[in-house]
C-alpha cells in the first residue's frame, strides 16, 4: 500500500463525541501519584517493577509532583499526622483527579484502631476505588487501575469532577 | 577483673541500689534515683557499656501489686564485647518532675528520651528539645499511660514549620539564615527520595547542607498499645508490619522472645526453618535496600536486576506461607505449618536467581567511576561516633565494629554454620551498601548449609499449653478442646515478669522488652528498632555533604519507617 500520498484517510472526517475521544486518552494516560507511606508501597514497587508491568496499563508515567499527576494512589497507612500531608497533596493536584485507597489501612485503617491511625483515607479526601488486601497483591492494584480506566470512561469531560458535596473532617 | 566481681564493687559503691535480674538472669539493677544518673556514669566508665540500646517506662497503673511510684523507667545497655546486656530500672515518683536525661553519655539518648516523653510524659532535665516525637503536636495526653483509652484519636490540622530546632542548630554554628543568605529547604514527608514518610529540613549554603533536622511519627501505628490488648499470637501479625521488608524476621524475633520467656526450645526442623527463612528475609531486605538507594542515584537497571530475584523469594514465600510480604508464618511455640514438598527445589532456583542479579549488578557498579565517586567518603560514621549513636547492624559494621550478634551471642546455632562476618572500614554510605551486597552472599552460603543439614520431626513444641493441638484432638477429646479454647481466647500464659530477647535483624539489633503479669496479654512490649537510632543520627551525618549525597545516604541507612515509627 501506497501512504506516501497522504494520511490513508485523506480528507475524510470521522464524527464521534467529544467525551470518546478525550477520555480515550485520559484512560491510556493516567500519571499517578503514589502517596506510599507503609508495607502497601512496597507492593506498590513490585506493581511498577518489570514483572507486574504497570507501563502495560499505560500509567507508568510516576510523577512526584502532585501538580503533574491525576491519579492518587494513596498505598499504606495514614495516621492522624499524616493527614494534612494527604490533604495538602489532593488539594494541590489538578482536575480532573482520581483517587485509589489501596489495601485495608488506607480503606479502613485496617488492624490498627488505635490513637493514632486515621481510620480510612475518605474521611479526608474522596475515594473512587478501595482495594482490599493487606497489602493487596500487584495484580489487584494493577485491576484497580483498570477500575478506574472503566469508570473515567463513564464520565463528562467538560464537568468538573470534583465532588464539591464532599466535606472532609479537615475542610474548614 | 570479672563480670561478678566488678558488679559487687558497683553494689557496694551504690548503696541505696540492689541487684535484680529479668527472666533468665539478665541483670536489672534497682537504681536509687539519687544514684541512677551517676550508676549510668559508672556503667559506661568503669563497667564498659558504650552502647545504649533502649529508653523506655513502664506505667505501673494496672498492676496486681503496684510499686510505691507509678512510673518506673528501664535503660538497656551493651558492653563492649556486645554478648551480655544490663538493665536499669529506677522509680519515677514525679513525672512532671521527671530524670536527670543522660544525652551527655550517650548520643542515643536524645531520641529515646523524647519518646518517652511523648509516649509516657515523663520529663527529663537538662534536654534541650524536650519535645514530642512520635505523636502531632497538637495530641493532648500520653497514649502509652494505662488510662490513655487506645482508641481516642485526635486529628492534627496542621505541620509543624521545625524552625524551634532549626534555629539554635544555626545558631550553635554561629550561622544566620538572612546574613549567611542560607536557604532552608524541607524534604519529605511525602518526598520521592524520603523512601514513606520521612521528612528532614536541611538549611543550604549552596548545594552544601549546613544544618539539618529530622522529624519522624508519620508512620506511628501504635504497635506498642496495640500489644497490650491482644494475645501474643495476636501480636505476630502487627510484628510482620515493623519491618516489612523482611516480616518474617520480625515474626521470628518476637516468637523466639516469647519463647525464651515461657523457657520452651523448639524441635531441631523448627529451629533450621527459622534460620532458613530469618536469612531468606535478610537476603530480601538488602536487596530492597540496594535496588532503592541505587536507583536514587540513577541506576535503574540495578533497580530490575535485584527486584526480580526478590520477586522470585515471594513466589516462594507465598507458595509456603499464603502470603508474599506480611506472612505471619511463625507461632508461639513453633509455625503455622511445615514446609511444603518439593521446596528445596524451589528455593534452590530462587537462589541461583538472587545470585545472578547481585552478580550483574555488581559486575555494573563494582568498577564503576560514577558509583565509586559519588559514594566513596560520603557522610562518614568513625567506629565510636556509630556506638555512640546507637548503630547496630550493617550501619555499625560498615563502620568497623565487629558486632553481630549471630558471632557474639549466637542463638539457633549460627555458631555451627561456616560464613563470615561482614565487616566495612570508614562507614562511609560506600561501605554501607557493599557490606549489604556482601551480607547478602553471606546469608546464601547460610542458606544453603541449612538446605543440607534439614533434619526431619516436628517443627512445634509438643505442649498444648503453648502451641495448638491437632484438629483431630480438637474435636474428639475433651482436653484437645480445652487446650485449644484457653489457647485461642486467653493466649499462651507467659510467666510473670520482664525479658529483653535481642535477634540479628536485617537492619540490627531487633530486641523485644516485655513486662508480663502473667496472663495470655502481655503487659507492655518495647521494641528495640534499629531505624530509629539510625534515624536520629542521620541529620547529623549528613552536615557538609551535598543534597544529592544525604538521598543516598538515606538509601544506604535503609530507614524503614514501619520499624522507626512503630
Ligand atoms: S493494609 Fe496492611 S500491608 Fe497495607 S499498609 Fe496497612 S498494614 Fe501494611
Amino acid at each position: 500500500m501506497d501512504v506516501s500520498g497522504g494520511h490513508l484517510l485523506g480528507d475524510s472526517v470521522i464524527t464521534t463525541k467529544i467525551d470518546a475521544v478525550i477520555n480515550w486518552g485520559r484512560e491510556a494516560s493516567l500519571w499517578p501519584f503514589v502517596f506510599g507511606t507503609a508495607c502497601c508501597a512496597i507492593e506498590f514497587m513490585a506493581t511498577a517493577a518489570s514483572r507486574y508491568d504497570i507501563s502495560r496499563f499505560g500509567a507508568e508515567v510516576l510523577r512526584f509532583s502532585p501538580r503533574h499527576a491525576d491519579l492518587l494512589v494513596v498505598a499504606g497507612t495514614v495516621s492522624y499526622k499524616q493527614a494534612p500531608i494527604l490533604k495538602q497533596i489532593y488539594d494541590q493536584m489538578p482536575e480532573p483527579k482520581w483517587v485509589i485507597a489501596v489495601g485495608a489501612c488506607a480503606s479502613s485503617g485496617g488492624f490498627y484502631d488505635n490513637y493514632t491511625t486515621l481510620q480510612g483515607i475518605d474521611e479526608i479526601v474522596p475515594v473512587d476505588i478501595y482495594v482490599a488486601g493487606c497489602p493487596p497483591r500487584p495484580e489487584a492494584i494493577l485491576d484497580a487501575i483498570i477500575g478506574i480506566q472503566k469508570q473515567l470512561k463513564k464520565e463528562p469531560t467538560l464537568q468538573l469532577r470534583s465532588n464539591l458535596e464532599f466535606k472532609g473532617k479537615l475542610d474548614g | 577483673m570479672d563480670r561478678a566481681e566488678s558488679m559487687d564493687r558497683l553494689l557496694e559503691r551504690f548503696k541505696k541500689s540492689f541487684l535484680s535480674q529479668m527472666i533468665g538472669g539478665t541483670p536489672l539493677l534497682m537504681a536509687h534515683p539519687d544514684e541512677l544518673r551517676e550508676m549510668i556514669v559508672y556503667l559506661k566508665e568503669k563497667m564498659g557499656y558504650p552502647l545504649l540500646l533502649d529508653i523506655t517506662a513502664i506505667d505501673n497503673l494496672l498492676s496486681a501489686h503496684p510499686p510505691a511510684s507509678r512510673f518506673e523507667i528501664v535503660y538497656l545497655f551493651r558492653e563492649s564485647e556486645f554478648g551480655y546486656v544490663i538493665g536499669v530500672k529506677c522509680p519515677v515518683s514525679d513525672a512532671q518532675e521527671g530524670v536527670e536525661s543522660i544525652i551527655d553519655l550517650y548520643g542515643a539518648a536524645d531520641w529515646l528520651e523524647r519518646e518517652v516523653w511523648d509516649q509516657y510524659g515523663i520529663a527529663f532535665r537538662g534536654h534541650p528539645m524536650l519535645k514530642r516525637i512520635l505523636n502531632h503536636e497538637e495530641f493532648v495526653g500520653h497514649p502509652l499511660r494505662k488510662d490513655y483509652e487506645i482508641t481516642k484519636g485526635q486529628y492534627c490540622t496542621k505541620t509543624q514549620d521545625l524552625q524551634d530546632e532549626m534555629k539554635p542548630l544555626l545558631e550553635a554554628r554561629g550561622l544566620d539564615e538572612e546574613r549567611d543568605h542560607l536557604m532552608i529547604l524541607n524534604l519529605g514527608p511525602s518526598h520521592p527520595a524520603s523512601h514513606g514518610t520521612i521528612r528532614t529540613l536541611v538549611a543550604l549554603d549552596g548545594e552544601k547542607i549546613v544544618a539539618g533536622a529530622g522529624e519522624i511519627g508519620y508512620l506511628h501505628r501504635g504497635f506498642e498499645k496495640s500489644c497490650e490488648n491482644h494475645t501474643y499470637n495476636q501480636i505476630i501479625p502487627y510484628t510482620d508490619r515493623l519491618n516489612y521488608c523482611s516480616a518474617l524476621m520480625n515474626n521470628i524475633a518476637f516468637a523466639k522472645t516469647v519463647e525464651e520467656m515461657i523457657g520452651i526450645e523448639l524441635p531441631e526442623r523448627g529451629v533450621y526453618i527459622r534460620v532458613l527463612l530469618a536469612e531468606l528475609s535478610r537476603v530480601i531486605d538488602h536487596l530492597v535496600c540496594l535496588a532503592a538507594g541505587l536507583l536514587d542515584m540513577g541506576g535503574q537497571t540495578n533497580y530490575w536486576y535485584l527486584f526480580n530475584p526478590r520477586n522470585d523469594a515471594y513466589d516462594f514465600l507465598s507458595k509456603l506461607t499464603g502470603a508474599r510480604l506480611t506472612n505471619s508464618y511463625m507461632r508461639i511455640g513453633g509455625m503455622a505449618y511445615d514446609l511444603y514438598e518439593g521446596w528445596e527445589s524451589d528455593l534452590d532456583a530462587v537462589l541461583g536467581k538472587v545470585d545472578k542479579g547481585v552478580a550483574e549488578s555488581l559486575q555494573m557498579i563494582e568498577h564503576n567511576r560514577i558509583f565509586q565517586d559519588r559514594l566513596l567518603g560520603v557522610s562518614p560514621v568513625s567506629a565510636q561516633k556509630a556506638i555512640d549513636f546507637g548503630f547496630t547492624g550493617p550501619n555499625l559494621r560498615a563502620s568497623g565494629v565487629p558486632y553481630d550478634m549471630r558471632f557474639a551471642a549466637p542463638y539457633y546455632h549460627y555458631d555451627t554454620f561456616d560464613f563470615d562476618m561482614v565487616v566495612g572500614s570508614v562507614g562511609d554510605t560506600y561501605d554501607r551498601l557493599m557490606v549489604r551486597f556482601e551480607e547478602i552472599l553471606q546469608s546464601l552460603k547460610i542458606i544453603r548449609q541449612v538446605i543440607k543439614r534439614m533434619p526431619d520431626g516436628a517443627v512445634c513444641v509438643a505442649d498444648h499449653a503453648v502451641t495448638l493441638p491437632p484438629k483431630s484432638s480438637v474435636y474428639t477429646s475433651i482436653e484437645g478442646m480445652m487446650n485449644q479454647f484457653k489457647l485461642i481466647y486467653e493466649g499462651v500464659k507467659v510467666p510473670k515478669g520482664e525479658y529483653y530477647g535481642a535477634f540479628e535483624a536485617a537492619n540490627g539489633e531487633l530486641g523485644f522488652y516485655i513486662v508480663s503479669d502473667g496472663s495470655g496479654t502481655p503487659y507492655k512490649v518495647k521494641v528495640r528498632a534499629p531505624s530509629f537510632v539510625h534515624m536520629a543520627a542521620y541529620p547529623k551525618i549528613i552536615e557538609g555533604y551535598q543534597v544529592g549525597d544525604a538521598i543516598l545516604t538515606l538509601g544506604s541507612l535503609n530507614i524503614i519507617a514501619g520499624e522507626m515509627d512503630r
